[in-house]
């Protein structure tokens, strides 16, 4: 077996008292598409926001493309990792946040070339060049020289995926993509998000409420509940037939949420 | 007669006529206090607002006691402060337009350093997220993500303290700064018409208030803010 892009060593979160993970196991292969669903405070996006280094963790280690994440090495110790250590590793990562965060005050296209421009160090034009690429990617060639704010909220997030994918990241993490949009959005950003999935050429990491989705495009599902992995699994198995008692009234909630 | 200009009692228009360049004399004061005082206000308040955010509590706590203080305690008694006590502590007397416009951008620049905080603290916590998600340095993500979306919510709230410390320049008066207010009192005290004198500094106050308020959202209006979503 090939060494692990993700890999989660007995990581450890708390927020003050409250233990959000609890000594996880976690590995994601190379090009594999993983939807990590379960209860809202399961602690599923905090996985997603130590791998993007904006929670710090407690204990344990993270490793990303076979280095160390949050720690460097130093005479073979594990010391807390320089902020230049931490920039070489984001680098390998890209974000889709919940509330899109696109930059306001810039159009479209700047929100995709700026970071290109200033942290790649790609010339204007290549950076352009670029991000119209992924923009048709997304379909949304025609919304270039819009603002964020002129642009509905499915095509916003397609923006967001675009910018990320303007980074050329090795890993792509998805935090809850459609839980901010009216429900007949969803479909347009479900849809680029397949389109990447059948494409293997990321690492995807999907947190999700989207059930009937994480089945379809999903390697391996996670069901994860008070800070750990209940059960996991190919999709048909875990959203099918779960063994863990939890994971049955969790989809059942999920899939019928009047009875 | 006051600064070699006398004045006509004849009648109230005659006398408002003969006084009006006495009052306009005072008015200048009024606009350089309001100014420096300004000027102070917002470079002082930057400061504070910088020491405030700062990540050693040995600073922050400090400068959180500076705010509180000057904007817990009355404009008056700041300014009885660096007239009287300060010249006091120090041996150097300090002239009294000077000490009423420090006094004023003290007490304001408390109020500007909130301003300031505020602003930026109104931006989304996710913005700060892209900015790092992206790779983008920090000191470029705050000048050029954060601070954008900052400034038109700063601007207008500082334009609005810019008329307050034009209103509470006559405090001013107290300490013999012969601004508008001040030269309208003697005014009244030496023809015993107090009616028309103050009723003109009045009018004007209401001139430059409006004058003022227009500037600023005429300068709001211009700032580029398209897309920043403002509440």
């Amino acid at each position: 077996m090939s060494e692990p892009m993700i890999k989660f060593d007995k990581v450890t979160k708390k927020f003050g008292d409250h233990v959000v993970l609890k000594e996880l196991e976690f590995e994601v292969q190379p090009n594999e598409m993983v939807t990590i669903i379960g209860p809202s405070g399961s602690g599923k996006s905090t996985i997603l926001r130590i791998l993007m280094t904006l929670e710090p963790i407690n204990g344990g280690v993270v490793y990303v493309d076979g280095e160390p994440l949050w720690h460097e090495e130093r005479d073979g110790k594990f010391v807390p990792a320089s902020e230049q250590h931490l920039r070489k590793m984001r680098s390998k990562l890209g974000m889709v946040f919940q509330q899109f965060n696109l930059f306001p005050h810039m159009t479209v296209r700047r929100n995709l070339t700026e970071a290109p421009i200033r942290v790649l160090g790609l010339s204007k034009k290549e950076a352009v060049e670029r991000a119209d690429e992924l923009l048709e990617m997304v379909g949304l060639s025609d919304q270039a020289d819009k603002f964020p704010a002129q642009l509905s909220g499915g095509q916003q997030q397609r923006v967001g995926i675009a910018r990320a994918l303007a980074m050329r990241p090795k890993i792509l993490l998805f935090d809850e993509p459609t839980s901010a949009l009216d429900p007949e959005l969803v479909g347009e950003v479900l849809q680029v998000i397949r389109k990447l999935a059948e494409q293997h050429e990321f690492t995807m990491l999907l947190v999700t409420h989207e059930i009937p989705f994480a089945r379809q495009v999903s390697d391996r599902v996670c069901f994860i509940d008070g800070g750990s992995i209940v059960e996991q699994g190919p999709p048909d198995e875990i959203l099918t037939e779960p063994k863990e008692e939890r994971t049955k009234e969790f989809l059942h909630a999920v899939l019928h949420p009047d009875e | 007669m006051l600064f070699g200009i006398e004045w006509n009692t004849a009648s109230n228009l005659a006398f408002a006529t003969s006084i009006l360049p006495i009052l306009l004399i005072g008015l200048i004061t009024t606009l350089k206090a309001t100014v420096v005082g300004f000027i102070l206000a917002i470079v002082i308040g930057l400061v504070l607002a910088a020491l405030k955010g700062a990540p050693l509590k040995v600073i922050s706590y400090p400068a959180a006691f500076v705010i509180e203080f000057l904007r817990d305690t009355p404009l008056l008694i700041q300014l009885f402060f660096v007239f009287y006590v300060l010249p006091e502590l120090t041996g150097i007397a300090i002239p009294a337009f000077v000490a009423g416009a420090v006094a004023l951008g003290l007490q304001y620049s408390a109020y500007c350093a909130e301003v300031y905080r505020g602003g930026l603290e109104a931006v989304p916590w996710g913005q700060h997220e892209a900015i790092k998600a992206l790779n983008l340095p920090s000191a470029y993500g705050f000048f050029h993500i954060i601070l954008p979306q900052a400034i038109p919510r700063i601007i207008p709230a500082l334009g609005n303290y810019l008329v307050s410390i034009m209103k509470d320049v006559p405090i001013l008066s107290v300490v013999t700064v012969l601004e508008m207010m001040t030269i309208a009192r003697i005014i009244g005290d030496r023809t015993y018409n107090y009616l028309v004198p103050l009723s003109m500094v009045g009018i004007l106050y209401l001139i430059l208030t409006l004058l003022a308020s227009f500037l600023v959202r005429f300068i709001d209006m211009k700032l580029p803010k398209s897309g920043i979503p403002l509440k």
